[in-house]
């Protein structure tokens, strides 16, 4: 149990996908105008990546038996728009509130690299199933923060700053997320698996 | 004379729209995870360079030949296939003939295939254009892609290593800034680096 802890904290402090690995910039630069809906961002992509990493692991050992790891980049990448379309299309049918209100960030995930990445670096790191589970719900929660604070600051930035045209947009983005991520450089060497 | 006509045909438009005017990094900001993550070294920019330039010229040649074959409805699958099919491929390239670099770009060769410029080239171009401008336009992004890598890779590594390609470039007294090769410095040579060339493109714009 201490061991799942220490990878949950490790993958949203020390390890975050978004600020030390640079995982998923291109939604971080669009969805992050307006702290509503990047939170809802958020919380689709923890729902995401705690799925289709989970889902990733059995099928990477079933591939893995039968010598095709080649396959798993193809296979991972199916899996997760597949789980994408489904969970669409359950959350229409089923809790229709929450598909208003999670809907439109849905089919945006299936090209968020950190979805991706978080089932590759599982395989990489011989992660154990529960390890991977825990990893997996860390990492979307790790980005679910990062985007969750860019947005919070962005705000700010547009209620009373001046920022130099060059830089609007992407670029200021880029300047905050740098900020944030040497503050998470000071978590270095607190957790580590 | 001549020079003139050439800005007019649709080859020169092609290729200065992907390497200048609609960059996929600075100008689109599309691509940007691994323009960041890979830029440490000047060797990782450009072995990620040739990888996605690869990928993006086979996959927008194959879409744009069998576009007129795709389902509306499905494309988006189709494109997703034929890209990683591409990706394995480049991947296992990288593993039988650079296995040192393979290891050092790790994850991130197979994360091309979220690379959002080579998806957003077969939706935006190569599904409704002939196969030789589809690959010409893949061309010219994949250029503009690897150009801006080299550039960020060129500053982080001298300022985080004191090298270039492994090669001392420093003086004696050079204290290594290590926060260059980590997420930080990717993330503020990334700012600096769209603020210059925004500007600069602005003043082109304005002059022209």
């Amino acid at each position: 149990m201490e061991r799942m802890i220490t990878v949950f904290l490790a993958s949203i402090l020390t390890h975050n996908i978004a600020l030390t690995y640079i995982l998923g910039m291109c939604p971080m630069i669009a969805i992050s105008k307006n702290l509503k809906t990047a939170k809802g961002m958020g919380v689709s992509v923890v729902a995401v990546i705690t799925i289709t990493g989970t889902i990733n692991w059995p099928i990477y050992r079933f591939l893995k038996n039968n010598d095709a790891e080649t396959l798993s980049l193809l296979v991972f990448i199916i899996t997760i728009a597949a789980t994408v379309q489904l969970l669409e299309m359950l959350l229409d049918k089923f809790i229709p509130s929450l598909y208003n209100a999670f809907g439109i960030f849905l089919p945006l995930i299936t090209v968020n690299c950190a979805v991706l990445a978080v089932s590759l670096f599982s395989v990489n790191r011989a992660l154990g199933f529960l390890e991977t589970v825990f990893f997996s719900f860390g990492s979307g929660l790790g980005w679910a923060l990062a985007i969750t604070l860019i947005a919070a600051i962005r705000e700010k930035i547009a209620l009373n700053g001046k920022v130099p045209s060059g830089l609007e947009g992407a670029g200021i983005v880029m300047v905050i997320a740098g900020i944030i991520s040497l503050a998470f450089i000071g978590f270095g060497g607190l957790v580590n698996f | 004379m001549k020079l003139i006509r050439v800005r007019y045909t649709k080859w020169y438009q092609l290729l200065s729209k992907g390497i200048f005017k609609d960059n996929p990094i600075y100008a689109m900001a599309l691509g940007i995870c691994s323009a960041l993550a890979v830029t440490n070294r000047v060797e990782n920019a450009i072995g990620m360079g040739i990888g996605v330039t690869f990928v993006l010229i086979a996959s927008s040649g194959t879409t744009s030949l069998i576009r007129k074959f795709i389902p509306g409805r499905v494309r988006m699958v189709t494109y997703m296939v034929l890209i990683s099919t591409y990706v394995i491929a480049f991947q296992l390239i990288l593993q039988a003939f650079f296995f040192e670099l393979s290891l050092q770009l790790g994850a991130y060769t197979g994360l091309i295939i979220t690379n959002c410029i080579v998806m957003g080239r077969s939706e935006a171009f190569a599904v409704k254009n002939p196969v030789h401008f589809s690959v010409l336009d893949a061309i010219a992004n994949g250029l503009g892609y690897s150009f801006t890598l080299i550039v960020l890779s060129i500053v982080r590594e001298i300022l985080a290593f004191g090298t270039l390609l492994g090669f001392r470039v420093v003086g004696e007294g050079w204290v290594n800034w290590t926060v260059m090769a980590m997420a930080p410095g990717a993330f503020f040579v990334m700012a600096l680096y769209m603020w210059i060339m925004r500007t600069i493109a602005k003043l082109d714009q304005e002059g022209a």
